[in-house]
C-alpha cells in the first residue's frame, strides 16, 4: 500500500528548510539568535509550603529584549514553574504540560499531584534528547504535601529542600548555601528568595530587572509580581518624548462612516430569512 | 592547569560518581556518592544514585543522569507487571536482565553504567554490573563510575569471600570514601543500602564522620559560623 508523502504524520522535527538554511549560512547570513532568558531562578521550601522566585530579564544576545518579563509560569493552582533557557521552549513546554495536567484533572476529579507535572515534563524532554532547552524549577504543594523539583534539558531530574537554575544560579546558590536553614517562616523564606534572586541580578550579566516571588502553601497561593524593583528608570528627559508635526496641516473633513450605509431593519428577527 | 573556570549550567547532566555493590554471606550491600554535574559545576550535592526497583532489587546509577532515570523508570514499570503476571516478588536475575536488554538494544544512544543488587529466595544475595554497551556480568563485588578506576587495586587486596554484614559495610564505605579522596567528580556524602531476607536498610555518613586519607585535613569551623555562635543575628532585609 503507497502512502503518499503529505499522509505521512508529522511526528519530531521537520529538517525540510535545513538544506537552505545550511547553504545561506555557508554564504555568511548570521542565523537570527534565540530569545534566551539568561536568567536566575530559584525555589525553597520553607515550614508550610514553597517559595518560588525568578529576575525578569529576557536577552536576545547581548539586547535585552523585555525588562519585564514572566519567568514564573502557571501549571495548576497548586503548582507553578519557574523557566530557564530559550525564552519559547520554556513557555511552550508548560503550556503544553499545564494543559494536560488540566486534562487530567477533568478525568480524576482530583487536584493535580507535583510528581505527575515532574513526570509529564522529564519524559517530554527526555524525548528531545536536550534539543528543548527549558532548565525548569518546579514547585507546588499537594495532598502529599510540598514539593521543590529541578528538570533539566535532557530530561533528568533533582528532588531538593532548595534549589537555583540558570546562568545566575551560582550567585544564587551561593546564598541559599549560607543561608538555609529547614523550617523557615513565610517571611524568612521571602526574604531569603529575594536576597538570592538579587545576587543573581546585580552580579550575573544574563540576569537584570526585578524580582518575582510565588509563595505556595497547601490551599492558597499568592503570586507577588514584581515584588522588588530594585532597578527602576531614573533619566527621563525633560523635554519629554513626543515630536513635533513637520507637515502643516491644510484642511481637515471628517466624514463619519455610518452616513454612507443605510441600515434598513428587514422583518423581526434580523438574521432570519 | 588552564581551564575555563565558567561553569556551563546547561551541559547535560552527568553522575561523576562512585558506585559500589558487594554480596556478603546473608545478601548484598550497595553504595555510592552523592554528587551530581554539571560540566564543572556541582548540580546536586546531595543526590541519591541508589534507586528503588521493587521491595528487594535495588540499582546504582552512574553516568547520564537522565538516561539512567529513565531506564531505571522503564525497568520498575516491567518488573511491576512482571511481578503481577508471576504472583511473587521479581528475582534479581529478572531485574538485570530487563537493564540489560533495554542498555543493549539501545545502545547508540544511551550512556549509562548500572549496577543491580538484590536478595530472592532462590538464589540469595546477587550483584550485577551492567556497564555501558549493555554487557551483563554476574560478580561477587562490582565497581561503577569515574571514581571505580581508583578501587581496582584497593579490591584485589581487601576483597573476601563471606564477609559478615558489618565488615562488609565498613568496607563498602572505605572504598567510596577512597574514592571520593582522589576523584574530583564524586563527593558528597556516603549512601549505602543493605537487602538481606530481612528486608532493606538505607543508611548515611555525611562527610565528616568519614576516615581522612593521606594529606587530608580536618575541617575546622569557619570564622562566620564561629562569630555568629556566640551572638546569633536575626535576619533582616
Amino acid at each position: 500500500m503507497l502512502i503518499e508523502a503529505r499522509d505521512v504524520p508529522n511526528l519530531g522535527f521537520n529538517f525540510d528548510l535545513y538544506s537552505r538554511n545550511d547553504m545561506l549560512t555557508k554564504k555568511g547570513l548570521k542565523p537570527p539568535g534565540y530569545l534566551k532568558t539568561g536568567t536566575t531562578i530559584v525555589g525553597l521550601i520553607y515550614k508550610e509550603g514553597v517559595i518560588l522566585g525568578a529576575d525578569t530579564r529576557a536577552t536576545a544576545g547581548p539586547i535585552v529584549a523585555d525588562k519585564n518579563c514572566e519567568k514564573i509560569h502557571y501549571m495548576a493552582p497548586n503548582i507553578y514553574c519557574c523557566g530557564a533557557g530559550t525564552a519559547a521552549d520554556t513557555e511552550a513546554v508548560t503550556d503544553n504540560i499545564s494543559s494536560q495536567l488540566k486534562l487530567h484533572r477533568y478525568h480524576t476529579g482530583r487536584e493535580s499531584r507535583v510528581v505527575t507535572a515532574l513526570t509529564l515534563l522529564k519524559s517530554h524532554l527526555f524525548r528531545y534528547q536536550g534539543h528543548v532547552s527549558a532548565a525548569l524549577v518546579l514547585g507546588g504543594v499537594d495532598l502529599t504535601g510540598p514539593h521543590l523539583h529541578t528538570i533539566y534539558p535532557h530530561g533528568s531530574t533533582d528532588t531538593l529542600p532548595f534549589a537555583t537554575m540558570g546562568s545566575g544560579s551560582l550567585a544564587a546558590m551561593a546564598i541559599f548555601e549560607s543561608e538555609y536553614r529547614e523550617g523557615l517562616t513565610r517571611d524568612e523564606g521571602v526574604n531569603l528568595v529575594t536576597k538570592a534572586i538579587c545576587s543573581g541580578i546585580f552580579n550575573d550579566l544574563g540576569s537584570g530587572s526585578n524580582v518575582d516571588i510565588c509563595v505556595i502553601e497547601k490551599g492558597k497561593k499568592e503570586y507577588l509580581r514584581n515584588h522588588l524593583t530594585p532597578n527602576p528608570r531614573t533619566y527621563i528627559s525633560s523635554k519629554g518624548y513626543a515630536f513635533s508635526k513637520k507637515t502643516e496641516v491644510l484642511l481637515t473633513k471628517i466624514t463619519p462612516l455610518k452616513e454612507l450605509v443605510d441600515v434598513v431593519q428587514v422583518g423581526g428577527d434580523g438574521m432570519e430569512e | 592547569m588552564d581551564r575555563d573556570a565558567t561553569a556551563d549550567v546547561n551541559a547535560p547532566h552527568s553522575m561523576g560518581t562512585t558506585i559500589i555493590g558487594v554480596t556478603y554471606n546473608g545478601g548484598v550491600i550497595l553504595g555510592a556518592d552523592s554528587r551530581t554535574s554539571t560540566g564543572l559545576y556541582v548540580a546536586n550535592r546531595a543526590s541519591d544514585k541508589i534507586t528503588q526497583l521493587t521491595d528487594n532489587v535495588y540499582i546504582c546509577r552512574s553516568g547520564s543522569a537522565a538516561d539512567s532515570q529513565i531506564v531505571s523508570d522503564y525497568v520498575r514499570y516491567f518488573l511491576h507487571q512482571h511481578t503481577i503476571q508471576l504472583g511473587q516478588p521479581a528475582t534479581v536475575k529478572v531485574a538485570a536482565n530487563l537493564v540489560r536488554l533495554l542498555s543493549y538494544n539501545n545502545k547508540n544512544m544511551l550512556q549509562t553504567g548500572i549496577i543491580v543488587g538484590g536478595w530472592d529466595k532462590y538464589e540469595g544475595g546477587k550483584i550485577y554490573g551492567i556497564p555501558l554497551g549493555g554487557t551483563i556480568l554476574e560478580q561477587p563485588f562490582a565497581i561503577g563510575g569515574s571514581g571505580s578506576s581508583y578501587l581496582y587495586g584497593f579490591f584485589d587486596q581487601a576483597w573476601k569471600e563471606g564477609m559478615t554484614k558489618d565488615e562488609a559495610e565498613q568496607l563498602v564505605v572505605k572504598a567510596v570514601s577512597l574514592a571520593i579522596a582522589r576523584d574530583g567528580a564524586s563527593g558528597g556524602v556516603v549512601r549505602t543500602v543493605t537487602i538481606n531476607s530481612e528486608g532493606v536498610t538505607r543508611n548515611f555518613y555525611p562527610g565528616d564522620t568519614l576516615p581522612l586519607w593521606h594529606d587530608e585535613v580536618e575541617a575546622h569551623d569557619s570564622l562566620l559560623d564561629i562569630l555568629n555562635a556566640s551572638n546569633p543575628e536575626p535576619m533582616s532585609t
